[in-house]
């Protein structure tokens, strides 16, 4: 079955937690005894209704305050389809959380509060969500019951979302819901006979994703397995995940960074010998020639390795992470997939003050060593990275080659 | 690529991370269905190499024997090594005291033995069989979860992360707990283990037992737990999950092969670990546990 990654973004309060909470009742994905809790608790808060975001704000902070702090990830499958929603953090301070949940979506929900409106928070999502090139986007007007269900205000709301698109590239879907009566969720509302798309469970059991075709073939490598057993004693494999394309057995190869050059002997997956490698499949793959190749170098094809450019200087938009604002008197680490290079900053002029946390901002690095240059546009990949601060240890920022 | 194969390829891929980027890992080990998937997916990620580091199991002396029997089969099958924490030595050495009441559990005494033998061993990185669908607190949890050198997990300062960057950098003491199957659900699992054909501890398929019932739920006899005005009954029973005996409740089920536990898991109305009484203490149990060092 496949399998479709969601993320929710909007501003804090905007019931991101209840739409995940009402999906989960109405996909029967709540278990008796995680549904009379959830009943429980919200007759002991004194709400005359079931307060579905108990389903999901895990940490007692979060609970006492009524907000999402961090991500949770919720599991789900209908009929159709298999779901993991990364239910995201609204407030602006913990933007980071939001990122995290983000990154490894197919497809965004965005919630508006229909008496609010586009908010600032609901810009920097977007803003986040075009950075990370999010193929579908799909607005949920909620609270349509709080407004009537008034399409003159539902239609001025969407003008701000064209507004705010209007560069966008992926794809933009909008409907008007209401997460607490359960309106355009499982089936279309007779309260919005103006709205004639598909409810929300419709929409997400049925959207397609657009799968790139990427030309660049890198395998990154994790781990030299070396047994020294003596059934195997001159096995020397090189275990890693293809990033990026695909290999065959007989490839001719260029190691990154080395240039070093052979030929591919055999693929490994687990004691069996396969012909073809494709993207994000583990492997191990052994090499005709003994070369000296290390965890963090990758193995290139030959043909059209020329076309990868390898570089000390790039640039890049950066989403600040830490607390601690960018110190540009000291070193990070840009982690490339598994490979790990020092680095220095210089932002753009513009973006000189920028780095606080949740900033994004672009700047120039120069490398300490070469890394796989390739715009995060042209492949999503390869182009992206983390920066470390070594100092704190913490993820410093996430980048996009520019 | 179907959905399980896509979870194994995640998994493996941790997996030589925790290798690659710590000195001294070490798989945590229970004996349960995860511990044994882990286990397998360990194997494949450095076949045909040997596992690259040690398997840890806390011993809290409230096992089921079953399980203790199929985790030494297991290591003589896959050449794995074993480190073994006892809570009895904890209790001994005066760190902890045992539990009293009606429910005396072992189960939060084992952090403290957990946090001693990573101390011991200096392992800076422990592999935990944790799912992301089995508990609120867990569902927030990262691949990598930075511990500090209390063992403890701060829920409001997570790393984030990106993709599949995995920073697993650490300060001298800290250490990370590693989650490769966070995203397989219960069916996931199950559904691994028919399609790999892993050997499962026999407590998992149905069974005779004494048992008896207390607060709607039917727990096997042992000697930890006093049985006071309880009928003990001789019933058919599997248990879903494996924790200690003296906090695991058994369901009544004739399944007895993988088909008929995954059909029953997805008509059951109860969640995995509404059959923990260690999770139903309070509303945030399991947080509390994680904020100081449990797995």
């Amino acid at each position: 079955m496949e399998l479709l990654r969601i993320v929710t973004a909007g501003s804090v309060d905007d019931g991101k937690s209840s739409l995940i909470g009402r999906l989960l009742f109405e996909t029967n994905s709540l278990k008796d005894d995680q549904l009379d809790h959830i009943v429980q608790k919200s007759k002991s808060k004194g709400i005359d209704y079931i307060d579905f975001s108990l389903a999901t704000d895990g940490l007692l902070t979060e609970r006492e305050q009524g907000i999402t702090i961090d991500v949770s990830n919720i599991y789900f499958t209908t009929k159709k389809r298999r779901f993991i929603i990364a239910d995201a953090p609204g407030h602006v301070e913990y933007t980071r959380n939001m990122i995290t949940g983000a990154s490894n979506a197919d497809v965004a929900i965005v919630l508006i509060d229909a008496r609010k409106g586009v908010l600032e928070q609901t810009e920097r999502h977007v803003k986040i969500l075009q950075l990370l090139g999010i193929s579908n986007l799909i607005f949920v007007v909620n609270k349509m019951d709080l407004i009537d269900y008034d399409l003159t205000k539902f239609q001025s709301i969407e003008k701000d979302i064209q507004q705010l698109t209007q560069e966008a590239k992926s794809k933009i879907h909008l409907l008007p819901i209401s997460a607490l009566k359960g309106d355009n969720i499982v089936s279309v509302s007779k309260n919005t006979p103006w709205y004639e798309g598909l409810a929300l469970l419709d929409l997400i059991e049925t959207i397609t994703l657009d799968l790139p075709q990427r030309d660049e073939n890198v395998f990154q490598i994790q781990w030299v397995i070396r047994p020294q057993l003596k059934e195997h004693h001159d096995y020397r494999g090189f275990a890693g995940k293809v990033n990026s394309g695909q290999f065959n057995v007989g490839d001719e190869i260029t190691v990154f960074p080395s240039g070093l050059k052979s030929k591919i002997k055999q693929i490994d997956r687990y004691g069996t010998a396969i012909n073809t490698l494709h993207e994000q499949e583990n492997a191990t793959i052994i090499l005709e020639d003994e070369i000296d190749l290390s965890r963090g170098s990758s193995i290139l094809s030959t043909k059209g390795e020329e076309r990868i450019e390898k570089t000390k200087q790039i640039s890049a938009t950066l989403c600040w992470m830490q607390n601690q604002p960018l110190n540009l008197a000291q070193k990070y680490l840009l982690q490339q997939g598994v490979h790990l290079v020092q680095t220095k900053l210089t932002p753009s002029a513009e973006d000189a003050t920028a780095f606080n946390l949740n900033d994004i901002g672009t700047s120039s690095l120069r490398l300490s060593e070469p890394i796989l240059g390739t715009p995060y546009k042209d492949n999503n990949q390869i182009g992206r990275f983390i920066l470390i601060d070594p100092q704190t240890n913490n993820t410093a920022a996430v980048g996009f080659i520019q | 690529m179907n959905t399980l194969k896509q979870l194994e390829e995640e998994a493996i891929y941790i997996i030589r991370e925790v290798a690659g980027q710590f000195n001294q890992p070490a798989l945590l080990f229970s004996g349960g269905k995860d511990s044994i998937v882990l286990l397998h997916l360990c194997s494949k990620a450095f076949y045909p190499g040997k596992i690259p580091f040690p398997l840890l199991h806390i011993d809290t002396g409230h096992n089921f024997q079953e399980t203790l029997d199929h985790r030494d089969y297991l290591m003589e099958k896959y050449q794995a090594h074993l480190e073994v924490g006892y809570v009895q030595d904890s209790i001994d050495a005066g760190k902890v005291l045992e539990e009293k009441g009606k429910y005396p559990s072992r189960n939060s005494l084992q952090t403290v033995t957990l946090l001693d033998a990573i101390e011991k061993h200096k392992f800076d990185a422990c592999i935990g069989g944790a799912r992301r669908d089995e508990e609120k607190a867990r569902a927030k949890e990262r691949i990598f979860s930075v511990r500090d050198d209390f063992g403890q997990w701060n829920e409001k300062l997570q790393r984030p992360e990106l993709f599949d960057l995995l920073n697993g950098r650490i300060h001298s003491g800290e250490n990370v707990r590693a989650f490769p199957i966070s995203n397989w659900t219960e069916l996931d699992v199950w559904e691994y283990i028919k399609q790999e054909k892993l050997e499962l501890p026999s407590i998992y398929f149905s069974h005779k037992r004494d048992v008896y019932q207390r607060d709607g739920q039917w727990l096997p006899t042992c000697s930890f737990h006093l049985i006071e005005k309880e009928k003990i009954e001789n019933k058919t029973v599997r248990f879903r999950t494996v924790g200690d005996i003296s906090c695991t409740a058994a369901v009544l089920s004739d399944a007895n092969t993988i088909d008929e536990i995954v059909d029953e898991i997805k008509s059951s109305s109860f969640s995995e670990r509404g059959a923990r009484m260690d999770d139903k203490r309070s509303e945030g149990a399991m947080e509390e546990r994680k904020k100081v060092g449990y797995f």
